[in-house]
């Protein structure tokens, strides 16, 4: 037995109320409805997903995920943040820092500035850095293709162009700001074939502040970059931020006329609630609600995806019982601004390639284990 | 959660908790059995260069139709993704993951069975969750392509 489209838009629906919410777990599990079948198979899966695309440029995607549950959608977001690799300065050489930053806290910042370069050789000729062994030269297995050479080299002086005057340091000073562009990719091996011309290693963002100096004070240092994920440190997630929402949902139960539906209308975002007419074929229907009010104003739902679920029409008495907020439990809206060394639909896609690796390799781990 | 309810006719649609099927638990315990399997494929296993360690085991006090698996260095992640597909079977009496410390890379995964093994469902659980992710992909990007060409979008 088919259960009906109002039930399953209940079970569909977590309730937000004035001070709770309600309906929250998910219950499409076999045995929960006596006589339903809600076992899992792949063609029942593939009918019911469906995906929608809001957004997409390079550096930020926006896209629904429509007919899956939390625990995957959430799988896929939690890969994209902590296991997608790129690549990140993780060693600082400091040969002099005669600044007013320290040199742990100068090397803190120089590991978070984002950097990017040619896609081929990130992706496919840049591999795994492992550690050496203690004891082991420190660059026993350091290569061309596991680490990438960077350096900075900034002294600041006095500008002799400037007047004496000047109280700006921009100008009285060259170089009174390091900024992300003064590093410099230093080459190594075939490195020249993957990252030359505008495939070369910079920084996304090349106006990033790194330090202030003043005249004399110098930055002398090299850098190695190496790939990472995530999960060990933040300065390797391929994302600036991967979320999702529950697409919100408002139903208008009783009609909202005249003044009252403008004052809803405020109650939300901008172009969430619309105002129509109210027709002369609606007010003379009787029991809608509608009777003798021709010609007025009344609120319907115009785009419930804009809503931000702020709750603020539950706070007014003269709404109470007229509406019903809540979110659809399946549909995903996801956004993902990638920090450039992906593009954003990209990322997604890796994300969920990588599910599948580690299923398939866990998979070939139970057959091992059970032999 | 209530008992299966599939193999039921379709005029008792309220089942007694006696029509439940059994649970699948074998009382015995299985503890020594187990134990000595996993000892043996650990031995097979350091033969092999470079070969990917053993990150899935049986725990202790294990049977076929009730077994608790120990992942390493998985998390929530898989966890919870796991866990969903595996409860959607309808041989799977109940199941559950938990990551006992948060401080060791282990995650723990129950599964109990009214029938098959629960290594059986684990391993269909793990394939189910590939199927999952090919569809994902294949709708993903067919919607990619279909959004940048009407947006003019060229890359």
């Amino acid at each position: 037995m088919a259960p009906s489209a109002e039930e399953l838009l209940r079970r569909n629906t977590v309730g937000i109320n004035k001070e709770t919410v309600s309906n929250v777990a998910s219950t499409d599990f076999p045995g929960h409805f006596p006589g339903e079948d809600h076992a899992f198979t792949i063609e029942r899966f593939r009918s019911a997903f469906s995906v929608q695309f809001h957004r997409n440029e390079l550096n930020d995607a926006s896209f629904s995920l429509i007919g899956i549950d939390a625990s995957l959608a959430n799988a896929f977001r939690r890969i994209l943040i902590a296991e997608i690799p790129t690549l990140a300065i993780e060693d600082v050489y400091i040969e002099n820092n005669t600044s007013v930053i320290q040199d742990e806290v100068l090397a803190h910042r120089l590991g978070l500035i984002p950097f990017n370069g040619g896609r081929e050789g990130i992706h496919n000729f840049l591999k795994w850095y492992k550690k050496p062994e203690a004891g082991e030269d420190a660059y026993a297995n350091s290569f061309d293709w596991n680490t990438v050479r960077l350096e900075l080299n900034i002294t600041c002086t006095v500008n002799p162009d400037a007047s004496p005057n000047e109280n700006d340091p921009l100008k009285a000073y060259n170089h009174a700001h390091v900024y992300a562009k003064d590093i410099v990719f230093v080459p190594t091996g075939r490195q020249v074939e993957y990252f030359s011309g505008e495939n070369a290693i910079a920084p996304t963002n090349p106006d990033i502040l790194i330090a202030k100096l003043r005249p004399k004070q110098t930055i002398n240092l090299a850098m190695h970059m190496h790939k990472g994920i995530g999960a060990d440190h933040s300065k390797f997630s391929p994302v600036a931020t991967a979320s999702y929402r529950l697409l919100p949902l408002i139903h208008i139960t009783k009609p909202i006329i005249g003044a009252d539906a403008e004052k809803f209308q405020r109650c939300f975002p901008q172009g969430v609630i619309g105002l129509e007419k109210i027709t002369r074929e609606e007010a003379s229907k009787s029991g809608s609600g509608y009777e003798g009010h021709a010609g007025e104003l009344k609120a319907v739902v115009k785009d419930s995806m804009k809503d931000t679920v702020s709750r603020e029409a539950l706070r007014h008495p003269e709404f109470e019982g007229k509406v019903k907020l809540g979110r659809r439990r399946d549909h995903f809206i996801f956004s993902i601004e990638s920090t450039g060394q992906w593009d954003s639909d990209e990322l997604f896609l890796e994300a969920v390639k990588h599910l599948k690796l580690k299923c398939k390799k866990l998979e070939q781990q139970v057959v091992n284990m059970v032999q | 959660m209530p008992g299966r309810t599939k193999a039921q006719d379709a005029a008792s649609q309220d089942a007694d908790m006696q029509d439940v099927p059994p649970s699948g638990q074998d009382e015995i315990n299985q503890d020594a059995e187990m134990r000595e399997d996993a000892e043996v494929e650990e031995e097979e296993e350091e033969e092999e260069e470079e070969v990917e360690p053993q990150r899935v085991r049986i725990l202790p006090g294990s049977t076929d139709t009730a077994a608790s698996f120990e992942f390493t260095d998985e998390g929530h992640t898989l966890g919870n993704a796991l866990r969903y597909v595996i409860m959607k079977n309808p041989d799977v009496e109940f199941c559950a993951y938990s990551i006992p410390h948060p401080s060791e890379p282990k995650m723990n995964i129950r599964i109990q069975t009214y029938d098959g093994t629960a290594v059986n469902a684990l391993k269909k659980g793990l394939s189910d969750l590939q199927d999952v992710c090919d569809v994902v992909a294949e709708e993903f990007w067919t919607k990619r392509q279909q959004f940048n060409s009407e947006q003019g979008i060229d890359r």
